[in-house]
C-alpha cells in the first residue's frame, strides 16, 4: 500500500508500484512510422542548413530526414551515427530545443521546429532495432590507446579509434560503462536500460576492452597507462560536486542531486527509493530540473527549485523549465540559501532574496522560510582527481586543438575539458575530434 | 448568396458540380445518397450493350500516389465499365431521376463501333427520362482493347461517325468524352463536333503505371503478379486537363463548344478555374472517392462565397473568362520584364531559393554569412523558380519593372510597348514591322 505524498521525513513508497512506473516512462513515446514520415516530410532541406551548424556533432540532418522520408530509417540512423555514435542517448537527452530545433527555419517560421529529436530517435533505434552494427574496423595499426572513463566522451573516442584500426582499453572506476548516460540524466529519458543497451551495441564494432572499477590515481596512473600505451584519452568528467555555503548544510536530508539521480536510474525497485515530502532542489540547471522532477514523479508532495540569479539566467532552458512546471514544481528566483535548519535532520530551509545590479549577486536581508525535510544541491560539479602536471585552464584540463593536453600522448575531452558546453553531445564531438587527432598522429 | 443554378445543353441542374461516370454513380444507392448530399448532377456509370455483363479483375483495381501525410494526389483505375446488367441500370436510373427530376442525370453509353449496336440502346436510355448521354471514348484500359473506349477516341474519324448515330437515335443532348491519350485533343473534339455533338467532356483517363513493387517488380495495382496500365486521375491530373480544356475552348474549329470540364476538381477553386477556361459544368469523381459526398458543401459554398466577392451572379457569368489570355508562347510579350523579390521581413532563411537558382538556375540570388538572401537584379530573369521552391507563400514576388527603368541585367530599357517573337530581330521568320 502507497504511504502517500503527506507523509513526513524521507521515506519510499509514496506512490504504488503501478503510478511509479506510469511516471517512470517514456517523456516522449517514440514516433511510430507513419508519424515519423510526416514529421520528416516537414523538414525544408535548407541549403547549409542552421539545424547542422547548430549541432555539435554535425549530424547531416537534412539528409537524414530526406533518409526517412524516402522510406529508409536506417539509413537515416547510418547518417546520424556517423557522426554522432551515441545518436540514440542524444537523440533523448539533447537539449534540442536550444540546439537544433532552435536554429530550425521553421521555428522561427511558426514557432514549430522539425522534431529533430523525436526523428533521431526514430532512426537510430531503426539501425538498433536491427541488430547488427552497420561500421567496420579498419586493417589493424598495430597501436593501443587507453581512454579513461566509460562515459560519453571516452566511448565516442574508443569507438572512432576502434573503427581506425587500433586497440581501445577503456578504464571506468565504476561498475558500469555508459558514465552520465548511466548515472545521470533524467531516467524518464533513457528508459528501458537504454544506456548499457547503447553501450553494448556500441562494442560489436570491436577491439575495445571495457575494464571497470580501474580508477585513476588509485589502481592506475597517468604515468603507468603513459608508459603502456601509445596515447591516453582523458574523459573523466566532473566527480566532485561543488560546496554549499550556508549553515546547517551538513544536516540528515541534505545531499548531491547527482547522487540522488543516480540513485534513481540505479534502483531496481523503485518503490524502495526514498524521497522527501517537501523536497527543494538548490540550482537552476538540468541536474536541477531533474532531481526536481524525479522526486515529485517519486510522489513528494511538494517540490521547490530555488535558483540565487533570474529565471533567464538558469542552465535549464525554457522548455525544461516547462517541463519542471507541468509536473507541479515550483520555480523559485532570485532566492539564495542562508541555512537548513531542524534538530539533527533537515526541516525547513531559510532563502534570502536577492537582486543582482550590475551582474553583482546580493542578499537583500529579507528571507523566507520553507518547509524542507529533502535538500537536493544542484549547483554544478567539479573536476576531481585530474593527474598532476596536466595544465588547468580555470577548474579544468587545459586543451589545445582537438582535445590535446599539456602533455604528450594525452588527450582529453568531455565535461573534464576546458571548452565546450557540458552536455553529452558536446562530450560525444569532443571524443570524435580526439580520436581523429590521436590516428593522425600516430600514423603520421 | 451567388445562385449556382445551371443550365447546360438546357439541361437543368441547382449546380455545376456533377459526379464523372464512375464507381460513385454505379448504382441507385450511391446516386441517391448524393443527391441526397447535394451533388448537381450525375453521369451515370457507363452502360455496355445488351447481354452478359463485363466482369471485373478480382483483385486491386486501383493504385495511388500520395504527398506528405499520404494525401492522395493521383489515383489510377482498372476497373470496366458497370459490370451489372443493362436492364437493372435503366430501372435504377429511371426510378432516380423521377424522384429527382430537378438533377442531372447523363448516361454514359459504350457499345461497339457499329450503328446498329447504338441503335438499339439509346431508346431505352431515352425511356428512363435521362437529361442526356455522354459517349465514353476515355476508357483507356480494358475496353479499348476490345475496340472501345479510348479505341474509339484515339480516331477522330470513328468518333465523328459515332457520334453522327448517336445524333440520328437519340434526341436529347449528346455529350462526347475525349481521352487524353492522343498527341492533339483539338482533332477529337472537331470530330465530335462535325459529327453533330452538344457539348464534349474532358479529360478521361491518363494511360498510367503508378509504381512498381520493389519485391515483386510487378507494376501496381497487381493482380497475381502482373499490372496493366490503368487511368490516371486526381489533383495530379488538372494541370493536364486544364490545358486540353483551353485548348478546345480557344481553337476556331471548336471554339463556343460547350464543355464539361473533368479532371483532378478537388475544390471549389478548382472548378472555377475549369470554369473560367470554358466549362459549363465540371465534373467530380477522385475527390468523392477520396472524402465522400459531403465534399459538396464545400465545393457550392465556396464558389458561391468567391462569386458574391467578384461580384458575379449567375455561374454562366464565369465561363470562359480566362480564355481570351490563352494564348500561343510567340504571342507573349517580351517587352515585359520582371524581377525576383524577396520580402526579408516573411523570409525564413531556409535557403530553398538560393539552392535552386545556384545550382539549377542562373545564379542570380547572393547568401551572406548571415543567411541573407538576395535577389541580384543584374543575373535575375524572372523564371519564378525562387517563388515555386520558397516555402513561405508571398515571400518572394515577381515584380514588374516599369517601363522607361533600365534592365541590369541587359543593360536595356524596359519599353512600354507590346512585342512578341514574331517580331523579334532573333526570329529568322520575323516579319518586319509594317
Amino acid at each position: 500500500m502507497a504511504q502517500g505524498q503527506m507523509v513526513p521525513g524521507i521515506v519510499s513508497g509514496r506512490l504504488s508500484s503501478d503510478e511509479l512506473t506510469s511516471n517512470f516512462t517514456d517523456l516522449h513515446p517514440p514516433l511510430a512510422a507513419h508519424e515519423a514520415a510526416v514529421a520528416a516530410d516537414r523538414c525544408y532541406f535548407c541549403y547549409d542548413a542552421p539545424c547542422v551548424t547548430a549541432c555539435p556533432t554535425d549530424i547531416d540532418i537534412p539528409l537524414f530526414m530526406r533518409q526517412i522520408q524516402a522510406g529508409q530509417p536506417e539509413a537515416a540512423g547510418e547518417t546520424i551515427l556517423a557522426q554522432n555514435i551515441l545518436g540514440g542517448m542524444c537523440a533523448r537527452v539533447c537539449p534540442t530545443e536550444t540546439l537544433c530545433e532552435e536554429a530550425c527555419v521553421r521555428e522561427a517560421a511558426e514557432g514549430a521546429p522539425v522534431e529533430i529529436g523525436r526523428l533521431q530517435r526514430y532512426a537510430t533505434d531503426s539501425v538498433m532495432a536491427d541488430g547488427a552494427h552497420p561500421f567496420v574496423r579498419a586493417e589493424s595499426t598495430g597501436k593501443t590507446v587507453a581512454v579513461i572513463g566509460a562515459g560519453p566522451a571516452g566511448l565516442a573516442c574508443a569507438h572512432r579509434l576502434a573503427m581506425l584500426g587500433h586497440e581501445v582499453v577503456i578504464h571506468e572506476s565504476k561498475p558500469k560503462p555508459g558514465g552520465l548516460n548511466e548515472y545521470g540524466i533524467a531516467a524518464y529519458k533513457s528508459t528501458n536500460n537504454f544506456a548499457q543497451a547503447e553501450v553494448d551495441w556500441l562494442m560489436q564494432i570491436g577491439g575495445i576492452t571495457i575494464e571497470t572499477g580501474s580508477v585513476l590515481g588509485d589502481t592506475i596512473s597517468l604515468e603507468g597507462l603513459s608508459e603502456n600505451y601509445d596515447a591516453v584519452f582523458l574523459s573523466i568528467g566532473l566527480a566532485g560536486v561543488n560546496a554549499l555555503r550556508a549553515g546547517g548544510v551538513g544536516k540528515d536530508g541534505v545531499r548531491a542531486a547527482v547522487e540522488f539521480i543516480s540513485d534513481v536510474r540505479q534502483t531496481g525497485d523503485l518503490t524502495d527509493l526514498p524521497v522527501g515530502r517537501n523536497v527543494v532542489v538548490i540550482g537552476g540547471g538540468m541536474t536541477a530540473v531533474d532531481a526536481a522532477v524525479k522526486s515529485k514523479l517519486l510522489g513528494a508532495e511538494h517540490v521547490t527549485i530555488a535558483y540565487r540569479r533570474g529565471r533567464d539566467a538558469m542552465g535549464a532552458s525554457r522548455y525544461e523549465q516547462d517541463l519542471a512546471a507541468s509536473h507541479g514544481v515550483k520555480i523559485m528566483t532570485n532566492v539564495q540559501p542562508v541555512a537548513v535548519h531542524g534538530n539533527g535532520a533537515a526541516a525547513e530551509i531559510e532563502l534570502e532574496y536577492t537582486s543582482s545590479e550590475g551582474g553583482q549577486l546580493t542578499g537583500t536581508g529579507e528571507v523566507i522560510r520553507l518547509p524542507a525535510d529533502q535538500v537536493l544541491k544542484a549547483i554544478g560539479q567539479t573536476l576531481e582527481g585530474a593527474p598532476e602536471g596536466l595544465t588547468l585552464d580555470g577548474n579544468k584540463i587545459a586543451v589545445t586543438g582537438a582535445g590535446r593536453t599539456s602533455m604528450a600522448g594525452v588527450w582529453a575531452g568531455g565535461d573534464c575539458a576546458a571548452g565546450g558546453e557540458d552536455l553529452t553531445v558536446t562530450a560525444v564531438a569532443e571524443g570524435r575530434d580526439a580520436a581523429m587527432d590521436i590516428h593522425a598522429t600516430l600514423t603520421a | 448568396m451567388a445562385d449556382l443554378q445551371t443550365n447546360f445543353l438546357g439541361i437543368e441542374s441547382p449546380n455545376p458540380y456533377w459526379l464523372a461516370s464512375a464507381p460513385p454513380t454505379d448504382k441507385e444507392y450511391n446516386v441517391r445518397r448524393a443527391f441526397e448530399a447535394g451533388w448537381g448532377g450525375v453521369v451515370w456509370k457507363t452502360l455496355g450493350a445488351e447481354g452478359p455483363p463485363v466482369v471485373n479483375v478480382n483483385g486491386p483495381r486501383y493504385g495511388a500516389i500520395y504527398g506528405a501525410d499520404r494525401r492522395l494526389l493521383g489515383l489510377n483505375n482498372i476497373e470496366l465499365i458497370t459490370d451489372r446488367p443493362l436492364e437493372v441500370n435503366l430501372e435504377e436510373m429511371a426510378r432516380v431521376k423521377a424522384d429527382y427530376p430537378d438533377r442531372a442525370l447523363i448516361a454514359s453509353i459504350m457499345v461497339p463501333c457499329e450503328e446498329e449496336a447504338w441503335r438499339a440502346i439509346l431508346p431505352r436510355v431515352a425511356e428512363t427520362g435521362a437529361d442526356g448521354i455522354e459517349l465514353n471514348f476515355g476508357c483507356p484500359h480494358g475496353m479499348s482493347e476490345r475496340g472501345m473506349g479510348s479505341a474509339v477516341g484515339q480516331v477522330p474519324e470513328y468518333i465523328e461517325m459515332v457520334t453522327r448515330w448517336c445524333k440520328k437515335h437519340y434526341d436529347r443532348p449528346v455529350i462526347v468524352k475525349l481521352t487524353p491519350n492522343i498527341t492533339d485533343i483539338r482533332k477529337p473534339a472537331e470530330a465530335a463536333k462535325n459529327g453533330g455533338a452538344d457539348a464534349v467532356s474532358l479529360i478521361n483517363t491518363i494511360n498510367s503505371i503508378t509504381s512498381v513493387n520493389l519485391d515483386t517488380f510487378s507494376p501496381e495495382p497487381s493482380i497475381d503478379g502482373k499490372g496493366s496500365h490503368g487511368g490516371y486521375c486526381g489533383p495530379a491530373v488538372k494541370p493536364i486537363a486544364l490545358s486540353m480544356v483551353s485548348e478546345i475552348a480557344r481553337a476556331q474549329a471548336t471554339h463556343g463548344l460547350p464543355i464539361s470540364g473533368i479532371g483532378g476538381v478537388t475544390t471549389w477553386r478548382d472548378a472555377a478555374e475549369f470554369m473560367a477556361l470554358g466549362c459549363g459544368t465540371v465534373q467530380v469523381c477522385t475527390a468523392a472517392m477520396t472524402y465522400g459526398f459531403k465534399i459538396i458543401d464545400e465545393l457550392t459554398a465556396g464558389l458561391s462565397k468567391w462569386m458574391d466577392e467578384k461580384g458575379y451572379k449567375d455561374v454562366s457569368e464565369i465561363v470562359g473568362l480566362a480564355v481570351p489570355n490563352v494564348t500561343d508562347w510567340q504571342y507573349l510579350n517580351l517587352n515585359y520584364v520582371a524581377k525576383a523579390k524577396i520580402d526579408q521581413d516573411q523570409c525564413i532563411k531556409c535557403g530553398r531559393c538560393y539552392a535552386a537558382c545556384e545550382d539549377t538556375s542562373h545564379q542570380a540570388i547572393s547568401m551572406s554569412d548571415d543567411r541573407v538572401f538576395e535577389v541580384m537584379d543584374d543575373e535575375c530573369v524572372a523564371c519564378n523558380l525562387c517563388v515555386d521552391v520558397c516555402p513561405v507563400d508571398g515571400c518572394i514576388s515577381m515584380v514588374p519593372m516599369n517601363a522607361g527603368e533600365i534592365d541590369p541585367r541587359t543593360g536595356r530599357e524596359v519599353q512600354p510597348d507590346y512585342a512578341n517573337w514574331t517580331s523579334h530581330p532573333n526570329n529568322p521568320m520575323a516579319k518586319a514591322a509594317e
